[in-house]
């Protein structure tokens, strides 16, 4: 069972700052990974904290090469290592292909190529770890960066109420290419992130893993709170935990009753600014977004 | 006997793709290197060549698609041109820097705007500092042969470089011609197992593609290009070895009829075959002209080209791109850069001509060696002239 992996594949050591939820998500993804396993890494916070030549913190074959393609150099290898197999070249055992990349690598520059991995279906597990902004640049908004949210490139003023958009829903869009397996994990959940790591890498075919990944930094908030944060997103339906399986939704946290947004939004500086009309918008599209997918449920 | 068989250019790529038992080729569809993808994934899918053909969603994905196959020790092939490989531009980087071994035709085409689909170096100037092997070629029996060498080349344990090998997109692209594929004990003979050194794997765990400091990025880029600069000896070795099996041999500058000419014309790709008219009638005419056909791009020949024009009186260089606003073509600044240390050296003349598919007849090759000749000794407003345009 994930919870009892002692291994870790992602080494200590690493450059990743303090109270990191993107970094905790990372150890325990590589823990559920296994050995047997090529991660392609898309540009970003996790590729420089963690390959700094003539260090690097991966035990397990690891690749870098750009911010848009991972998906691409992901089906690449599992294309290659398939055919060579088959004749009898290459690696002898059937090896599991993971991409990783950030909210900026997945939901924008590299929506294309993950659409077309997805499209294809190659045989491989996709996690977006979702920190809401482009973090290792400074904190710049991208298409998953909450409603309301302040960043360098979304500040909040007078003539701005910080984020202008609300997040893209990048699941959803998985689900629509009607892949075999979407689910959304956080870390503060870790049985329930290895779990479904687990699922994604046995299922044939592409699986996409969207993983909130607290960022203290971006997020303004103590380093201490990443876990009660990402909680809190979980509990108020902020981020919902469920599955898509074979097109069928579960929920796998079901909350009879949410807690109230501004309990997560208050525990973090960027959204500060907000007015209380703001957070009952923001209150409202929560509750409307969660029952739709309460009703995906049912159906 | 193994006979010459009417081909299109195009599909004689792919069948030496197939005869090289390629593992994986990626590739997004964009004129004119359509021929070249439609028949490998036609081979693919009669079950001829057992090949993974990834049909991506971009130019970017392709390349892409071939870092990954070819980390992971596939024998890689794609093909591009145009708009295409210049979304790929960042990527050529990667691929080369990564010391992954891709081979990849280019039928070359123009840039937009204005959008045009026929031929010109462009595409291939714009990827000159990629850190690619790259080798033109002038018809469709050079093509054959160099996506062969090139698959050789490149994987070298000694080069793991990625090659490109530019054909003239419809002029080469598109022309049937009598061409003689490599018969599979040949390339048996030729072509070793591509054992990429130090592939993913899970029981040797490798780090690829890390963050460069600046303690460590100028070391790493030295050694690239040492790396690419030493991949000449393994290119003419290469090239020895295919004579010795194939009976044709090639060189970084093929030289035509030029040991005793004072004026020389250097150009690339299939107009070479052309202007090798335009020299053999000017010598009936008693003029002493010969022709230079540069072969090798990347690593650049300097010995080579400094050779075979130092004894001419004017070298008149022919680009097929335009570097805009600077001292002309790129094949011109090149040359004249790699003759200027010499203490006796041609005049070197820069004409652009070609671009975007307008063709140069063997007159018009005339024309431009007695307007080059004429510059040399006269002198040019200009820093260099746009052979054919319409004022």
């Amino acid at each position: 069972m994930a919870e009892y992996i002692e291994e870790e594949y992602f080494a200590p050591g690493h450059r990743a700052c303090i109270g990191c939820g993107e970094a905790l998500a990372v150890r325990l993804a590589c823990k559920a990974l296994g050995q047997n396993i090529i991660i392609v890494n898309a540009t970003g916070c996790m590729e420089i904290v963690s390959s700094q030549l003539p260090y690097t913190s991966w035990r397990v074959p690891w690749i870098h090469t750009l911010f848009e393609n991972t998906a691409a150099v992901a089906s690449g290898i599992e294309a290659a290592l398939k055919v060579m197999r088959g004749k009898g070249r290459g690696l002898a055992q059937e090896v599991n292909v993971a991409a990783i990349a950030g909210d900026g690598g997945t939901s924008d520059i590299g929506l294309q190529a993950l659409s077309g991995a997805m499209e294809r279906g190659h045989d491989f597990l996709y996690l977006c770890f979702d920190n809401e902004a482009y973090m290792n640049t400074g904190i710049q908004r991208s298409s998953s960066t909450p409603f309301g949210a302040h960043t360098t490139t979304s500040p909040a003023g007078r003539k701005s109420i910080g984020q202008f958009s609300w997040k893209k829903d990048m699941p959803a869009i998985a689900a629509a290419h009607k892949i075999p397996y979407v689910a959304t994990a956080c870390p503060s959940y870790p049985k329930d992130l290895m779990r479904k790591v687990e699922k994604g890498l046995k299922i044939r075919g592409p699986a996409y893993l969207h993983i909130l990944s607290v960022c203290p930094i971006g997020w303004r908030c103590a380093t201490d709170l990443t876990i009660k944060i990402g909680r809190l997103a979980v509990q108020t339906g902020v981020f919902p935990l469920y599955e898509v399986e074979n097109g069928k939704y579960s929920l796998n946290l079901d909350l009879p009753q949410l807690k109230p947004v501004a309990e997560y939004l208050k525990l973090q500086g960027r959204f500060r600014h907000l007015s209380d009309e703001v957070i009952k918008e923001i209150q409202q599209r929560v509750e409307e977004e969660y029952a739709k997918l309460k009703e995906k449920m049912a159906g | 006997m193994v006979k010459k068989v009417g081909m299109e250019t195009s599909v004689a790529i792919g069948e030496v793709v197939k005869r090289v038992n390629a593992d994986v080729i990626a590739a997004y569809p964009i004129t004119p290197q359509t021929h070249i993808v439609e028949h490998l994934a036609e081979l693919v899918a009669e079950g001829e060549l057992d090949a993974a053909f990834i049909p991506v969603e971009s130019e970017h994905s392709a390349m892409s698609a071939c870092l990954g196959a070819a980390a992971v020790g596939a024998r890689t092939f794609t093909a591009s041109a145009g708009q295409g490989l210049e979304l790929m531009h960042e990527v050529l980087y990667v691929a080369s820097s990564m010391r992954l071994p891709i081979v990849m035709a280019v039928t070359n085409r123009a840039l937009s705007a204005p959008l045009s689909v026929w031929g010109d170096h462009s595409d291939a100037m714009a990827v000159r500092d990629t850190g690619w092997i790259q080798i033109f070629t002038e018809n469709g029996q050079e093509v054959v042969d160099n996506v062969l060498c090139a698959f050789r080349i490149g994987e070298d344990p000694r080069v793991l470089l990625p090659v490109m090998v530019h054909l003239d997109g419809f002029h080469l692209s598109h022309m049937i011609e009598p061409i003689l594929l490599p018969e599979p004990s040949q390339v048996a003979k030729f072509l070793p197992e591509n054992k990429y050194p130090l592939p993913l794997d899970p029981s040797r765990p490798v780090t690829m593609g890390d963050f460069g400091p600046p303690v460590i990025y100028s070391e790493a880029k030295k050694a690239q290009e040492v790396n690419l600069r030493a991949a000449k000896e393994v290119v003419l070795e290469c090239w020895n070895e295919f004579a010795r099996i194939f009976k044709h041999s090639y060189h970084p500058v093929e030289c035509y009829r030029s040991e005793d000419a004072k004026v020389l014309l250097l150009a690339m790709g299939s107009f070479c075959e052309t202007a090798m008219v335009a020299v053999d009638k000017m010598r009936g005419e008693g003029k002493a002209v010969g022709l230079l056909r540069l072969r090798l791009w990347r690593p650049f020949p300097f010995e080579e080209i400094r050779k075979a024009a130092q004894a001419a009186e004017v070298l008149i260089v022919l680009d097929r791109a335009i570097s805009f606003g600077g001292p002309g073509g790129p094949v011109c600044s090149e040359v004249r850069s790699a003759l200027y240390p010499l203490d006796k050296r041609p005049k070197v003349i820069g004409f652009v001509g070609g671009l975007g598919g307008r063709d140069i007849t063997p007159d018009g090759f005339e024309a431009i060696i007695s307007r080059g000749i004429e510059i040399a000794k006269k002198g040019s407003k200009e820093e260099f002239e746009i052979f054919g345009v319409r004022e």
